[in-house]
């Protein structure tokens, strides 16, 4: 069977998870393999029959009273019980900050390691094809400048992680299974966990950053910059310009893209009114995919751009800021 | 620490398809590395006593690495000798490091988030299961006034949220880029790190039948293809473009 990893915090559960389901779905029906759902937690846990309406043979609650806050040596051994009473084929999980932290721990104990970050899968031979296949894998190596087919050596269980956005998390399989629940055993916690918390966002690493909504000279004048930042909350994104508007100090240096700037990679990169210098493209070239609004049909970062809308920003983007809103709520 | 391909360097697949032509790439130390050595230096001197020893698995050419290292205030170093170590995998690499650094009983071990060659993003947290103590990953601060028998560190979650821990020690830590300013070498710490030893060891790696195989690398896939939206009506265009973001792009 496969089992995939759903991560809450108080019940509530991180979405990154029904992207794990969707693709632990998917490669069951390519290996013809069950799924099951497992949940750490320290009661029963209230999400448990929300994930029950999935398409899973199961959902495998792993209770006791120290998984209540995330550690990583709880969870290791919450897992590590659950894998040996389950001998599952597959660990399938996102590649969140958490598993991150725990699941190459679980994998080493049980002298395995992870395939982490994936982006896709196929399945070898096809699973058309009938027979037994096993999973090739392809992930990012070289900050993105390289894909890398992988394959598992040895016996199972084999761990995969799954990139954010590499499963759709609304196309998981609805259903209903049963739920169960299962005492697992955790020794000594060695860490002592304080209250998550937010921090307010100060100086942004716009390296860092998910989305990326960017102005250039087209932007106009400073005032204008607030509808610019009005997308980028929006979005939930970052704010960063071409050099003319950091050396007009519309924004700060920290904001600027490109040869002078940052190097950014974002998974989406909003252009508005910036013409595309190759000054400012190799700052932001590598982004996933990239949005260019600008009124000038021949500007060059039409040449890269996945989107283009041609015309005036001042027109599009009120347009954009209420569409996203509308889409979100 | 690792010594991985420069940033910027262009990289050419290598005739097996395995892996990158190290020969014609510069090199240079991972950048989480350099924070993580960082960290441990600032530490060091904030108790006021201690040593840091800083260890690199890789061919000849990883010695760079640790003489860096050495400069910027590191005391000694370990060089775990392995020529062709893109080839190993996470588990052989920590298994191999746990071996050579064990009797060392270092107190805290600092590594970094992850590399920007491979990015297995593991060898952190296998070595310090391997040693059997603690770990915390993408460490974003460090409470260097707590330090005692235990630390207290900051990691970051996601979404701007973080968790402080305390952590007994021994731990080791994987310390996130941009954790702090990193010094360069001064002239004296280079005249400096020149007496300093480096340990060699000629390790014997473990087969690793679990290990993951590279089969293939290969340029991604990129297809790119304007779609041009709106139709010279940028509104119009303008509700396309969000439509497409939550469908393709998948972002909202």
């Amino acid at each position: 069977m496969i089992l995939v990893f759903i991560e809450h915090k108080n019940c509530v559960l991180n979405k990154t998870s029904l992207e794990a389901i969707t693709a632990a779905q998917s490669i069951g029906k390519d290996l013809r393999l069950p799924v099951s759902a497992v949940i750490p937690c320290d009661k029963d846990c209230a999400l448990a029959h929300e994930i029950a309406g999935y398409d899973l043979e199961k959902v495998i609650v792993a209770k006791n009273e120290k998984l209540a806050t995330y550690t990583p040596d709880a969870y290791a051994d919450a897992w590590t019980e659950v894998i040996k009473a389950t001998s599952p084929q597959y660990v399938v999980m996102a590649h969140t900050y958490q598993v991150r932290d725990f699941a190459p721990k679980v994998a080493a104990r049980l002298g395995r390691e992870v395939v982490g970050d994936c982006i896709r899968y196929r399945a070898e031979p096809p699973a058309s094809a009938g027979g037994r296949s096993e999973l090739v894998l392809t992930r990012r190596m070289f900050l993105g400048k390289l894909d890398a087919d992988v394959t598992s050596g040895g016996e199972a269980p084999y761990f995969v992680t799954f990139q954010s956005g590499a499963f759709r998390g609304d196309n998981a399989a609805k259903g209903s299974s049963a739920v169960e629940t299962m005492d697992v055993h955790v020794g000594d916690v060695r860490m002592t966990p304080e209250e998550p918390f937010q921090e307010a966002k100060a100086s942004v690493d716009l390296t860092r950053s998910n989305i990326i909504v960017a102005i250039g000279r087209g932007i106009k004048s400073q005032e204008n910059i607030a509808l610019a930042q009005q997308l980028a909350t929006a979005l939930g994104a970052d704010l960063a310009a071409s050099r003319p508007i950091c050396d007009a100090d519309w924004l700060p240096i920290d904001r600027q893209i490109g040869s002078s700037g940052q190097t950014v990679a974002p998974k989406l990169y909003i252009a508005l009114g910036i013409s595309g210098a190759i000054q400012h493209i190799v700052g932001m070239k590598n982004s996933g995919t990239i949005v260019a609004i600008n009124k000038d049909a021949e500007a060059p970062i039409f040449d890269i751009a996945d989107y283009g809308i041609v015309g005036d920003l001042f027109e599009a983007v009120p347009v954009m800021i209420e569409e996203v809103k509308k889409a979100k709520s | 620490m690792k010594q991985v391909a420069n940033k910027d360097a262009v990289l050419r697949i290598s005739s097996d398809e395995k892996w990158i032509n190290q020969s014609d790439v510069a090199l240079q130390t991972n950048e989480s590395d350099g924070y993580a050595l960082e960290e441990a230096l600032r530490l060091k001197e904030a108790k006021g006593d201690g040593e840091v020893v800083v260890c690199s698995l890789g061919p000849q050419s990883a010695k760079t690495v640790i003489k860096d290292a050495l400069a910027r205030g590191a005391d000694r170093g370990i060089h775990i000798g392995v020529d062709d170590s893109y080839k190993l995998s996470p588990f052989q690499i920590a298994s191999t490091i746990a071996d050579a650094i064990r009797d060392e009983k270092a107190d805290l071990i600092f590594a970094g988030l992850q590399s920007d060659d491979a990015s297995y993003g593991q060898t952190g947290v296998i070595l310090a299961e391997q040693l059997g103590i603690p770990h915390a990953t993408i460490v974003i601060e460090v409470d260097r006034t707590s330090l005692n028998e235990s630390l207290r560190i900051k990691r970051e979650l996601e979404s701007g949220w973080y968790q402080w821990f305390t952590y007994k020690l021994p731990a080791l830590l994987t310390i996130q880029s941009g954790i702090s300013q990193i010094r360069y070498a001064s002239l004296k710490g280079i005249m400096a790190a020149k007496k300093k030893e480096i340990r060699d060891v000629t390790p014997t790696v473990a087969d690793f039948p679990s290990a993951q195989k590279v089969e293939k690398v290969y340029l991604p896939l990129k297809m790119k293809q304007t779609q041009m939206l709106g139709d010279g009506d940028a509104k119009k265009g303008a509700a396309e473009l969000v439509e497409k973001l939550k469908t393709e792009v998948r972002v909202i």
